[in-house]
């Protein structure tokens, strides 16, 4: 009557999405580097962070922990506009996708220091004393008795964010950064088969999803198992 | 013509913020009560239900929730269902919360020591009234932090709602933005709002876990 149409006379059609998924696929590249450069960064934020968060001086730890919850208490998406719309007013132009990376890497940065600040409180105090006592010097004391362990206690919690970055990446398909959604969106301006499409897309969400998580659970083992537990 | 941000645009962004919250709410109430169901079926003893539960877990934490509003949002409509935003992006988040909403009340309910499970198994009870009566009144206290933690996910993304056309926060937020053309202004306040929300939620959910972790 109004157009609409009933369940009974839609005819599902993915031959069109079969025709644009190469396309589909360089999306999906972009979404992967954005995604890794991301959790490189993310990650290296979050050491920092999660050192500054922890340490004795109170100048190193108001700052990190203003960033981590002003970070996690407010939108992503409203962090990318922030970066995306806001930088160019003050003179700071940006494309689409170094702003994405800038916004998908602080972001992370974020959560990783609260993940890693949690390995560091973790540590049994002792650790540190008989470190110190047996005069380790300050560099070694921070790699192998602080974050190694740290690390190690927490990297399935940082696989889990990790996921979740990747997943949250399509997001910034909405400064139009072409990556997997960004692309999927082209696609299906053309098709006019939206609903394929997307559920195509998120199958290959998905797919990407269960990789990172066995590559995750193949870094934890190489990394933090075979080197023997503490 | 460029208007000036002033007390009228702030205003509409705060109506606009009531929307954003009643999205939140109803994500939260249904969303909770799917994932009741979830939690529950994935300590069920019927093996076949705890896969249904895994598989529902595992889909929607491996999908982005923007797939999710996507698909509710065409899927819905092509279904002749519906072709409302409110009701799409409603569906969505239910479904993306029950997923982690059950997968957080399982561990609660796995927390809860295995001498009850067989305490109560002992006097007679069935399998939900030793939920009921049992094993969820414990776990609720375990659950409180994490679940008052997640809803400040769950706030936080109702902001992709945007993307679908539906006018909340950030939804007006962009709208008041194409007015006035001040970017940082804007999202900055507009950031600021889910921070005076989401903040307060956080910490709770933090004293929450310091006191329950005393009382163990």
């Amino acid at each position: 009557m109004d157009g609409r149409p009933t369940p009974m006379d839609y005819t599902f059609q993915f031959s069109s999405v079969w025709v644009a998924m190469p396309r589909l696929l360089d999306g999906a590249r972009l979404t992967i580097l954005l995604s890794i450069t991301t959790i490189v960064i993310g990650l290296f934020i979050g050491i920092v962070c999660a050192l500054a968060r922890t340490s004795g001086s109170r100048w190193l730890r108001w700052p990190a922990a203003t960033y981590v919850e002003v970070i996690r208490n407010s939108p992503f998406l409203v962090q990318l506009f922030l970066i995306y719309f806001g930088l160019p007013s003050l003179g700071i132009r940006l494309d689409p996708i170094h702003a994405a990376l800038i916004g998908m890497s602080v972001n992370c940065g974020a959560y990783a220091t609260e993940i890693v600040r949690s390995g560091i409180d973790a540590i049994p105090r002792g650790q540190l004393e008989a470190a110190r006592a047996l005069g380790f010097p300050v560099p070694a004391i921070v790699r192998h008795v602080i974050l190694f362990p740290a690390l190690r206690a927490v990297f399935p919690a940082l696989a889990s964010q990790f996921i979740l970055v990747m997943l949250g990446s399509a997001v910034i398909s909405t400064i139009s950064v072409e990556e997997l959604t960004g692309v999927a969106h082209s696609v299906e301006t053309e098709n006019f088969r939206p609903f394929e499409v997307y559920l195509v897309v998120t199958g290959i969400y998905v797919t990407l999803a269960f990789a990172l998580k066995v590559t995750f659970a193949g870094v934890d083992r190489f990394l933090f198992q075979t080197r023997g537990r503490a | 013509m460029i208007r000036e941000f002033g007390l009228v645009e702030f205003l509409y962004l705060v109506s606009a913020m009531k929307w954003t919250l009643a999205l939140s709410l109803l994500a939260f109430v249904c969303g909770g009560l799917l994932g009741l169901v979830v939690a529950l079926l994935r300590v069920a003893p019927v093996a076949p239900l705890r896969w249904l539960a895994i598989a529902w877990i595992q889909t929607f934490q491996s999908t982005p929730l923007l797939m999710l509003l996507f698909l509710m949002f065409f899927g819905l409509a092509l279904f002749g269902l519906s072709q409302d935003a409110f009701v799409s992006v409603t569906v969505a988040l239910t479904c993306y919360a029950s997923a982690y909403f059950g997968e957080i009340w399982r561990g609660a309910i796995q927390a809860v020591p295995q001498t009850q499970w067989q305490g109560s198994a002992a006097l007679g009870f069935t399998f939900l009234e030793q939920m009921r009566h049992v094993i969820l009144p414990q776990s609720v206290r375990i659950a409180t932090p994490p679940t008052v933690g997640f809803m400040v996910q769950l706030i936080k993304n109702t902001s992709l709602a945007s993307i679908i056309g539906f006018n909340e926060l950030t939804y007006a937020a962009q709208y008041i933005n194409n007015l006035t053309l001040k970017p940082i202004l804007i999202y900055g306040t507009v950031g600021a709002m889910y921070f005076a929300v989401c903040f307060p939620l956080y910490l709770l959910s933090r004293r929450l876990e310091v006191k329950f972790r005393v009382d163990h």
